[in-house]
């Protein structure tokens, strides 16, 4: 009964093959049986939004994702969002805007406002945070990520100019 | 690290194939949408069901259809709901302050409508309801909210239910016997453990929402995300061409184990104009109906007090105040 | 001092931002490790009970399972504070609190771990629990400890500095206040976890999650009983930390533990709930304000009492009760001042260190209180503020030594930037301003554990590279330490901060570093590293000022040059002249240590208190309250804060929002209470909400604009390096009061204790005296005073006869 399962995924855009303990949830997938540990978790029960990934583009929170529901299914980290060694122009901006203390929350957040930007490329600041508020950080007071998100929606915004 | 217990996994791709596999099952199944309420459940042990069949590869669940009445399908997730251009507003209003976005793009529709009755001596992990000997909606005795009660009072924490009993919706429910469909006002029960009139073979397939309400929906938590409900206010309005209210449906949430109508006001609303009286006195009559318990968060008899507020905010919203402002501070969003 | 700056006060990248932005710092528990064990603990269902006997038996034949470790197994307790070694790894005897750890087992995967813990049985005795500090007092029996002062009281403990009655006697008008401010918790994103294993050595190593890597490193000799050379603990980068990582914890002696015994890698990482357990916050504190002041609005004397709520295990208890007292008299001038505090044992998790640790409370009934004041002699709150503020460089009654002080220039930037002059009381129905302002220390200054050796030490090494290494114990919990140490030799070398690399918080490389607490980092250990950079920079100007014709003190390192003050121009790279000096002198390398000033008092009890040097903060609340609802809208904070100099701004500031932040979060909801069931079906004592959902804690949505100044001084403050004062803990202090304030501004009710909500807010609405707070304070047997008189009582900071000083006045 107690049998590991193999499954195929997209990760960071490469395509994977892994097997697990089918109880196994996404985010222990990705951090224990693909070695990504740059996803964190905080509660485990979908309460902080430390776990979130882009799942088909989508911010979805990978401890209450069944890894077995995602077989077949593009899922993208904080790993593969730098281009080469070019950061981000979302991870640049975190890096300078303070919009990371600790760090542990950080790559929640910037997985989730990638998706923001890909959908809306110059979101006002309440936009910025109604789609952070699922992502809690204790360090920065939320100031210095909005702040981060917003420059870098400009920077992307002037790169495609 | 939290994890699940072990189990099996179905992935049916019709709905008379999950039907099937449910009604095979029997009891050691349980149903899966987007796994936002059942997951964190089975991490605390609050259910261990052995096999788990999932809805999410099922293309009819999905699907939306617009006609006289508005038809979604359970699997579209709130998300999906609320961005939705033909979504009326309470309903747009519900889904949009559930949780958090990640739980958003997750969580279904007919997974909000189902979501299992709270209470601050439930949702808990196992080793802490151990230390209180556990309670009577599971494995427990004693109602720690009630210790006279002998009915659980878990609180029903959807937001969706209220406004959609507001809009006098109804539901679709199907098993291998065949396909009925109820109104979402009698989806519920009062019994904070039997909470739904759903058997246990049947799957919630599709919201069917009439249309032509004018409609609001009001949500009290703590924080603008995260947080589920301790108060909803659920309003739905047809008015005539001199204004008059020609039906008037407004819904609790959160304040008992089943949302439910407040037919007295409704009653009360028919043929009249919203002036500040009218409004003050519906409101009263909805707050009446509001019996909080000490069960979830924050002071039960402010939440009792704030009720006639909510219920006003609703209806000043729908007699066209700006009520914006008030939305910002009390939703903390751009809903 | 050098005045022009290459790096210092310019915003930029943190050194260890990259990692964080892409994923690929290692957390503890990011951590894996070949043939890796997990291991997982049992806690105690029941607040209060003898533990009788452990059988684990079953567990230990579960499939899977390599080993059990119960209470047996760890004959030596441990605890932060000398005075108080109260706890055992896992419980022997007695378990105090629901959560409180029993055994271990170590299995295969965290699944067949947390299966085996179910086939533990334990038999307990029930004891009758405590559940608040009223109810310890009451009943002396059964002890929880069989230590401390009597009965169930922990800590109990009365200083005096000068005559307190008399002063209250003289002043025109006494007020006298009681505060409540609920404990809450830490809440860091990061859970707990340690991973040890046998390293190639043969030695115990332990990564973890830890703030004080120094003293887990004493504490685990002690319990292991293991020499500490055989040691080496490294504190992964801690996912927050706030004080909640500053004890050692059970779980660390656990795995440390089962390690030595299986010679494989054993990791844990606690659950959420368990961080809740694990706890060390703030301090539940009941409080009794007396204070006095003339008609002009001078203070003449306070006396402060304290309550607090330690929880079941002494913690850093001892010096937290200290807290709740001895910081008040530092931000206004009270010519007397009286403080007892007690603090009683109770069956809840231990409560300790939490940002601003022991004086948030306090400070929040002061600045009430001063609020209460203001309005009572038709005084602006802000200028009864400045009339009463301590001096620079000035002595407080109780002998805290003050060196640079620019409160005064904070209050006078917060009104301005607020408009509060303008717009005070100004605003409209239910709309509010309020102020308050506060102060915290820059490390403590004296040690945890009683030593006469340096505080902080530095190690920086240099080679022909170019590159510059600094070893120091110092911990990045995510406020920057390794930040402030590049940037700190960056500038003294003048070389690119990118050229620096931060060895840090590891027992087994660096050099003895106290760890990051008490905001001590940027002037302890940054002393130190200026001090070993400075020795550096003059050990390579000794060699090279002859080939740039010029004397050693007239050499200038900057922008990763070396030359001659008025040959600009001219000159050698930096790598140049460490190569030359490498030629010279062989393999470069120095060290700096920091130890503290020796505190002016020296009263039994002076100790806890001073520092180097003191922060300031005044803040201004917005708020919109709701009068039919209650409902506490804040829509801006202005905060200025006296840092002295701030080393990297971008840093600093999201320090100063990030304590905003919290502040207001527990201003508003933060509380880690308890849930005591009907005492009659239940003898129940449980944690209300140990998850992120139930405690809660503000969103990006809850949360306001806050506007930043920071207040840098002309004059650097001499103990600080580069005049940078601390900026992690003081900017938290303001908020709650300054909120209470300002809805007390918006819609006339004193809400006199933490968190303030909405029904509280309604509630006081309704009442006659528009007062929610606590009613009454307990009899508590505080013990005669320890009396001192103030310097300018012609005291001399030792303890004296309370009538000695009727010969000298």
């Amino acid at each position: 009964m107690r049998h590991s399962v193999l499954r195929s995924l997209t990760l960071n855009g490469e395509p994977v093959e892994v097997s697990f303990a089918p109880y196994k949830t996404l985010l222990e997938v990705l951090r224990e049986d693909l070695g990504h540990t740059g996803t964190k978790h905080g509660c485990e029960l979908g309460e902080c939004g430390a776990c979130a990934v882009l799942v088909d583009g989508e911010p979805r929170l990978s401890c209450l994702t069944l890894a077995l529901e995602c077989a077949g299914r593009s899922v993208e980290t904080i790993e593969g969002l730098a281009r080469g060694s070019q950061l981000h122009p979302l991870q640049a901006a975190f890096a300078d805007f303070g919009g990371s203390q600790c760090g542990y929350c950080t790559p929640g957040v910037i997985m989730t406002a990638k998706a923001l930007l890909d959908r809306n490329p110059s979101p006002t600041r309440d936009e910025i945070r109604e789609a952070t508020a699922g992502n809690l950080c204790r360090c920065t007071g939320y100031q210095q990520i909005t702040d981060a998100i917003e420059d870098a929606a400009r920077q992307l915004r002037e790169k495609k100019t | 690290m939290l994890r699940l217990p072990w189990f099996e996994h179905r992935a049916p791709r019709s709905v008379a194939e999950a039907a099937k596999m449910l009604a095979g099952e029997g009891p050691r199944a349980m149903l899966i949408a987007g796994g936002t309420d059942l997951l964190p459940n089975m991490k605390r042990r609050h259910q261990a069901p052995q096999v788990l069949v999932s809805l999410s590869g099922i293309p009819e669940l999905r699907s939306f259809s617009n006609g006289s009445a508005t038809r979604y399908g359970a699997a579209l997730t709130l998300t999906e709901v609320f961005q939705n251009p033909k979504t009326p507003a309470a309903l747009r209003h519900a889904a949009i302050q559930v949780a958090t976005p990640h739980i958003r793009n997750m969580g279904t529709l007919g997974g909000n409508l189902c979501l299992d009755t709270r209470c601050n001596y439930y949702n808990q992990s196992y080793e802490w309801r151990k230390a209180i000997d556990f309670c009577l909606k599971k494995d427990g005795e004693i109602c720690w909210v009630a210790t006279a009660s002998k009915r659980c009072v878990a609180v029903s924490s959807t937001d969706t239910a209220p406004a959609l009993i507001a809009l006098n919706a109804a539901v679709t429910l199907v098993s291998v016997q065949g396909e009925r469909e109820v109104s979402v006002a009698d989806l519920y029960r009062n019994d904070g453990i039997e909470y739904l009139s759903r058997r246990p073979e049947e799957i919630l397939t599709a919201v069917r929402v009439p249309g032509g309400w004018q409609s609001s929906y009001w949500k009290l938590r703590r924080r603008g995300s995260f947080d589920f409900p301790i108060l909803g206010v659920a309003a739905a309005l047809r008015f005539n061409s001199s204004n008059e209210i020609e039906e008037a449906r407004i819904a609790l949430g959160a304040v008992a184990s089943r949302p439910f109508l407040v037919e007295k006001a409704g009653e009360f609303l028919k043929g009249k104009k919203l002036t500040d009286e009218v409004i003050a006195e519906a409101a009263g009559m909805v707050a009446n109906r509001a019996k909080p318990m000490d069960n979830t968060d924050m002071d039960l008899y402010w939440r009792k007090e704030v009720a006639d507020d909510f219920a006003g905010y609703a209806l000043r919203e729908l007699r066209g105040d700006d009520m914006r402002e008030t939305r910002f501070r009390i939703a903390r969003q751009l809903v | 001092m050098k005045k022009r700056f290459d790096i210092v006060g310019k915003a930029r990248r943190r050194v260890d931002g990259r990692s964080k932005v892409t994923g690929q710092l290692r957390y503890a528990d990011d951590l894996f490790m070949p043939r890796m064990l997990f291991a997982k603990l049992l806690r105690s269902p029941h607040p209060h009970a003898v533990v009788k006997e452990v059988g684990i038996e079953r567990a230990r034949k579960h499939a899977g399972v390599h080993l059990v470790l119960t209470g047996q197994d760890f004959p030596v307790p441990f605890g932060i504070m000398p005075v108080s070694v109260d706890e055992y790894p896992l419980a022997r005897e007695r378990v105090r609190y629901v959560g409180d750890p029993v055994a271990a087992v170590i299995a295969k995967d965290e699944q067949t771990a947390v299966e085996a813990l179910g086939l533990i049985e334990v038999r307990y005795r029930v004891l009758p629990p405590v559940s608040n500090p009223e109810e310890g007092l009451k009943n002396p029996e059964p002890r929880i400890h069989d230590y401390g002062e009597q009965g169930n009281i922990h800590r109990n403990q009365s200083y005096e500095f000068g005559d307190i009655e008399e002063s209250l006697k003289n002043a025109d008008l006494v007020f006298e206040d009681l505060f409540f401010y609920e404990g809450n918790t830490h809440l860091p994103m990061e859970q707990q976890a340690s991973l040890a294993f046998v390293d190639a050595d043969g030695k115990l190593q332990i990564a973890s999650s830890t703030q004080n890597p120094h003293y887990l490193h004493r504490q685990l000799a002690r319990v292991l009983q293991v020499p500490e050379a055989q040691i080496r603990v490294v504190a992964t980068p801690n996912g927050g930390g706030f004080g909640g990582k500053c004890d050692p914890g059970g779980h660390e002696f656990v795995v440390s533990k089962a390690a030595l015994v299986l010679g494989r890698p054993v990791k844990i990482g606690l659950t959420r709930e368990e961080v809740f357990y694990v706890h060390r916050g703030r301090h539940p504190v009941l409080m009794k304000m007396k204070t006095g002041v003339t008609r002009d609005g001078k203070l003449t004397g306070m006396h402060l009492q304290t309550l607090l709520d330690g929880g079941g295990y002494g913690s850093h208890g001892p010096a937290s009760t200290f807290y709740t007292g001895v910081l008040t008299p530092v931000t206004y001038h009270y010519p007397r001042f009286k403080f007892e505090a007690c603090r009683v044992f109770t069956n809840k998790p231990a409560c300790g260190p939490k940002r601003g640790h022991g004086t948030p409370q306090p400070r929040f009934g002061q600045e009430v209180q001063l609020d209460k004041i203001a309005e009572k002699l038709g005084l602006d709150p802000a200028e009864l503020r400045l009339r009463n503020l301590t001096k620079p460089d000035s002595l407080t009654a109780s002998w805290l030594k003050i060196g640079s002080n620019g409160l005064a220039e904070c209050i006078e930037k917060v009104t301005a930037m607020s408009g509060w002059k303008q717009r005070r009381g100004k605003l409209g129905k239910g709309r509010g301003l309020g102020i308050a302002c506060s102060t915290y220390m820059c490390g403590a200054g004296v040690a945890i554990y009683w030593n006469k050796m340096p505080h902080s030490g530095v190690q920086i090494l240099l080679d022909r590279s170019g590159s510059v290494i600094v070893y120091c114990g110092a911990t990045e919990v995510g406020q920057g330490s390794d930040d402030v140490l590049a940037g700190l030799v960056a500038e003294a070398l003048g070389v690119e901060i990118g050229n620096v690399r931060c060895v840090t918080g590891d027992t087994g490389i660096t050099p003895v570093d106290l760890g990051s607490y008490s905001s001590r980092v940027t002037i302890m250990a940054g002393n130190a590293a200026l001090q070993a950079a400075e020795r550096l920079r003059a050990t390579i100007a000794g060699v090279v000022s002859e080939t740039l014709g010029t004397l050693p003190d007239r050499v200038v390192f900057s922008q990763g040059k070396v030359f001659a003050a008025d040959q600009p121009g001219a000159g050698m790279t930096f790598v140049e002249a460490v190569a030359l000096a490498e030629a010279a002198l062989g393999t470069l390398s120095a060290v700096g240590s920091y130890s503290p000033p020796k505190p002016p008092g020296s009263y039994k009890g002076a100790g806890v208190g001073p520092s180097p040097a003191y922060s300031f903060s005044a803040c201004v609340v917005e708020t919109e309250v709701d009068e039919r609802t209650g409902w506490i809208h804040v829509p801006k904070i202005w905060i200025a804060h006296d840092i002295g100099r701030a080393l990297n701004p971008t840093l600093a500031r999201g320090q100063v929002i990030g304590g905003v932040y919290m502040g207001l979060g527990e201003a508003l909801m933060e509380e880690q209470s308890f849930r005591r069931l009907p005492a009659k079906l239940s003898g129940a004592l449980v944690h209300r909400a140990p998850s992120m959902l139930d405690y809660k804690s503000l969103t990006a949505l809850d949360m306001p604009e806050v506007e930043v100044a920071l207040i840098e001084q002309e004059e650097s403050d001499p103990n600080a390096p580069y005049g940078a004062k601390e900026v992690g803990q003081g900017p938290l202090l303001p908020v709650m009061p300054a909120l209470a304030n300002a809805i007390y501004d918006a819609v006339g009710v004193r809400i006199d204790e933490i968190p303030i909500t909405p029904d509280k807010v309604l509630r006081a609405l309704q009442q006659k005296d528009k007062r929610v707070g606590p009613q009454s304070f307990p009899a508590v047997p505080y013990p005669e005073p320890t009396f001192v008189l103030p310097p300018w009582e012609d005291g001399d900071g030792k303890e004296t006869k309370r009538d000695a000083k009727t010969a000298v006045v």
